[in-house]
């Protein structure tokens, strides 16, 4: 600690600045006013802005150090977004002791460029190593390739596959400005009206439904509010609420589009029972026809052969797919060996309301832990095999028979 | 922090596209803020890096209540009431009855000019309290500045306070780094102020990086409090029980300018300007910042059907003793001036000693049945 006595007249500014950290004189400090930001920069130097994340547990407090956050912290995107904002939810969210959160969003596609030297190990860290420096992505969206992906409905209550897009130009919701976000809007709206047939809908905006076309929406499952998880608040994703967000799905009520939640766009196919290999054509032919629509206008998803498709949150890229089911257990939820044979298989569970959330009874939502480095056959190829071997499991402690726990399937094709 | 610096990119985009939806809002800013006004507004940015969007998030992001008008809109630095004045100068007339911009705010901390307040009837004045708000120089506010900042106004304050004496001295605890028993202890006090909860302060940026560099100061007698970097960059409460009210605003008059000429002395004194008085986050606490109120027990009286024309011609309002948006409990209301710019401290804190005085009276005549029709004030 400095002593204030030393303090005192002008000629001790340098001293002052000095005692804050900061480099010696040679720039403006007006005490009459706030400082010009280029000032700001030079009289607080990296490690006087450099979070303290000693009580965090989050993949961005365990990678950035602070010889990162010195060289990142000026620079900016295109878009002008920062590392500050990047991390801002992780430095406001310290995280749980058991549960590890990403603690970064992306405000843009460069975002994960620029701030690379960041995200680079936060991703390693979340996808089991996966390293963005040198692996590539594969992106297959063939349905005709899955196998026995019809599974038991005495036992499968329901199946749905969901991933996000981004429509690449526009800033991503953490950055996004109100005109960006209604462009988003446009552009999804406008390539939804052209579909057809089975994918024939309608979409409903946020601040304009009816009550009725709200409580409808509520029952049937498909409504989304305004996020109170401060995981998404301290990333700036709900500002401006209810701008320009809405809900599209088709009249079958089996395709859902969410329009500017934590993503561009959310995609989502459904369906009551266990036919895995419908909801997954559907996902597939819809999300080709949306973006062959939007290529008509000029516009395309974010891509690359890096990171696969581009979403806010790191934990989302690659295929960004979560493909699940809800499934009834009670033999085997009971089995002490069931989070190992979940682990083995790559499969997760969460309770029927979704991420964060207890099981009711004995059904559980089973899903693909994976994102990035399989691609989107080999998830749902893996949940189909994973829930069928999950359903004979149960039938066997039904008979009395023994289980088998499976071999660990392997990370990441080389 | 530069949160919504993307102002040049953000220029390729219409008025139009970007202007907010506020049809249905009801917020101060929400009535000020025209295409005309934004379109001006939109490609300034104070030398620190505020833009309009950072100015208005709060209010875009909390439609506000039918019953309520809140402000809906923070400055982010001392600039901030100059570059958008367009926005704010109508903001802060319609919040502070018809302020003009060529209006000049008095501020008088001379104590002694209070007459009375030594004389509240304890029976029924359970505490009394007066609260402000201090900015330094030098430094953005909390919507807007960094954690660099934030430490170093922190390392100031600490500094300052540190070295006062006498009836003022006392201890800072880090929010960050206070002991269980510490924390127990300030709870207990009432002292303890946590991470803000409420939308209209978490979307205007306020609770960025928290606990990090906040704290709270307090005296030796726990009768003057500090804290440093929640809302403002300093709050200051001079508090104690009982009605002495004169006692109260000596102490935060003395306390308030020994704290000033210690940040003057080293180039950061307290924002402050003749046409705004003191600078704070808020256009609501502009001029003079202070509310100074007391606990008073008024059952009769808060029932009777002028209560609330009462409270108006005393230029009084009343809240719950949780303060700001709570309810009364048991009667027992917390009243403080409605004011705060074009009026001056002392000028503020007579108006609750005077009020508080004669609503007292009120309360010993209807608790005899007597009619208190006769005592009804004018409009002050």
């Amino acid at each position: 600690m400095y002593s204030f006595t030393r303090l005192i007249s002008k000629r001790n500014t340098a001293v002052l600045l000095a005692g804050l950290g900061a480099g010696t004189a040679g720039f403006l400090l007006s005490e009459n006013s706030s400082l010009a930001a280029e000032a700001k920069k030079k009289l607080y130097p990296p490690s006087s802005d450099y979070p303290d994340l000693r009580k965090h547990n989050n993949c961005m407090a365990s990678a950035l150090t602070p010889a990162i956050y010195a060289k990142l912290r000026d620079k900016v995107t295109p878009n002008n977004w920062t590392l500050d904002q990047c991390i801002q939810t992780g430095v406001d969210n310290p995280g749980h002791p058991f549960i590890k959160t990403v603690g970064c969003v992306a405000g843009d596609e460069e975002s994960y460029e620029v701030f690379a030297e960041l995200f680079d190990p936060v991703i390693k860290d979340r996808h089991n190593g996966y390293d963005p420096r040198v692996m590539k992505h594969p992106t297959d969206l063939d349905a005709s390739k899955i196998t026995h992906g019809m599974f038991d409905e005495n036992y499968v209550l329901s199946s749905r596959v969901r991933t996000g897009r981004s429509i690449r130009g526009l800033s991503l919701p953490p950055a996004c400005s109100r005109a960006e976000r209604r462009e988003v809007e446009r552009v999804a709206v406008t390539a939804l009206a052209g579909l057809k047939g089975d994918l024939a809908g309608r979409y409903y905006s946020l601040g304009d439904m009816t009550d009725k076309e709200q409580q409808q929406l509520i029952d049937d499952h498909f409504l989304f509010d305004k996020p109170v998880s401060p995981l998404l608040t301290c990333a700036f994703m709900a500002r401006d609420w209810p701008d320009a967000r809405g809900i599209w799905h088709n009249n079958d009520k089996t395709f859902l589009i969410w329009v500017n939640e934590e993503d561009h766009t959310r995609v989502i196919s459904m369906e009551k029972g266990g036919n895995m290999k419908r909801v997954f054509e559907r996902f597939c032919n819809g999300l080709k026809q949306v973006e062959h629509l939007i290529q008509e206008r000029g516009w395309e998803f974010m891509w690359n052969e890096r990171l696969g498709y581009i979403l806010t949150c790191p934990s989302n890229l690659g295929t960004g797919l979560r493909a699940g089911v809800h499934v009834r257990l009670p033999k085997l939820s009971k089995d002490p060996r069931f989070s190992k044979i979940l682990d083995n298989l790559r499969l997760q569970k969460r309770g029927t309301g979704g991420v964060d959330t207890a099981a009711t009874g004995d059904t559980f939502d089973i899903s693909n832990l994976d994102r990035l480095g399989k691609s989107e056959v080999e998830l749902v190829q893996l949940v189909v095999d994973g829930v069928n071997y999950l359903i004979e499991c149960e039938k066997r402690l039904e008979k009395g028979q023994d289980i088998k726990i499976p071999s660990p399937i392997v990370q990441f094709r080389k | 922090m530069t949160k919504n610096c993307h102002n040049d990119y953000k220029m390729k985009f219409s008025v139009d596209d970007e202007f907010p939806d506020l049809t249905k809002h009801n917020n101060h800013m929400a009535k000020a803020l025209t295409k005309e006004i934004y379109a001006k507004l939109r490609s300034k940015s104070t030398p620190s890096g505020f833009t309009v969007d950072d100015v208005i998030q709060t209010g875009v992001d909390n439609p506000g209540h039918p019953f309520i008008m809140t402000v809906g809109c923070v400055a982010g630095d001392e600039e901030s009431y100059e570059v958008f004045k367009d926005l704010l100068d109508p903001v802060i007339s319609d919040r502070h009855g018809g302020y003009k911009p060529t209006d000049k705010h008095k501020t008088d901390l001379n104590f002694e000019n209070l007459k009375g307040g030594d004389d509240l009837d304890p029976n029924y004045v359970l505490s009394s309290r007066v609260r402000t708000g201090r900015s330094i120089k030098g430094f953005t506010l909390p919507p807007h500045n960094s954690r660099g900042e934030r430490r170093a106004i922190q390392n100031l304050s600490i500094e300052a306070l540190s070295s006062l004496e006498g009836e003022f001295k006392g201890k800072y605890y880090p929010l960050d780094g206070m002991t269980d028993a510490e924390q127990e202890q300030l709870i207990a006090d009432h002292f303890l102020f946590d991470k803000p909860v409420s939308p209209l302060l978490t979307c205007a940026g306020m609770a960025r990086d928290w606990p990090d560099a906040r704290g709270i100061w307090h005296n030796d007698n726990k009768t003057f409090l500090v804290w440093v970097n929640e809302e403002d960059h300093l709050r200051v409460i001079s508090m104690q029980k009982g009605g002495n009210m004169k006692e109260v605003f000596r102490r935060f008059c003395v306390g308030l300018q020994k704290i000033e000429e210690i940040f003057k002395k080293h180039n950061h004194g307290f924002m402050w300007n003749e046409h705004l008085g003191y600078i704070l986050t808020c256009p609501s606490n502009l001029g003079t910042g202070l509310r100074g109120g007391v606990h008073v027990k008024l059952p009769k009286l808060s029932t009777h059907p002028k209560f609330e024309e009462i409270l108006t011609r005393l230029r009084l309002q009343k809240r719950g003793t949780g303060g700001v948006d709570t309810a009364s409990v048991g009667g027992v209301f917390d009243i403080s001036n409605a004011d705060r710019l074009g009026s001056s401290e002392v000028e503020q804190v007579q108006l609750v000693v005077d009020g508080v005085k004669l609503m007292v009276e009120m309360e010993k005549k209807l608790e005899k049945g007597e009619s208190i029709d006769g005592m009804i004030p004018a409009q002050k």
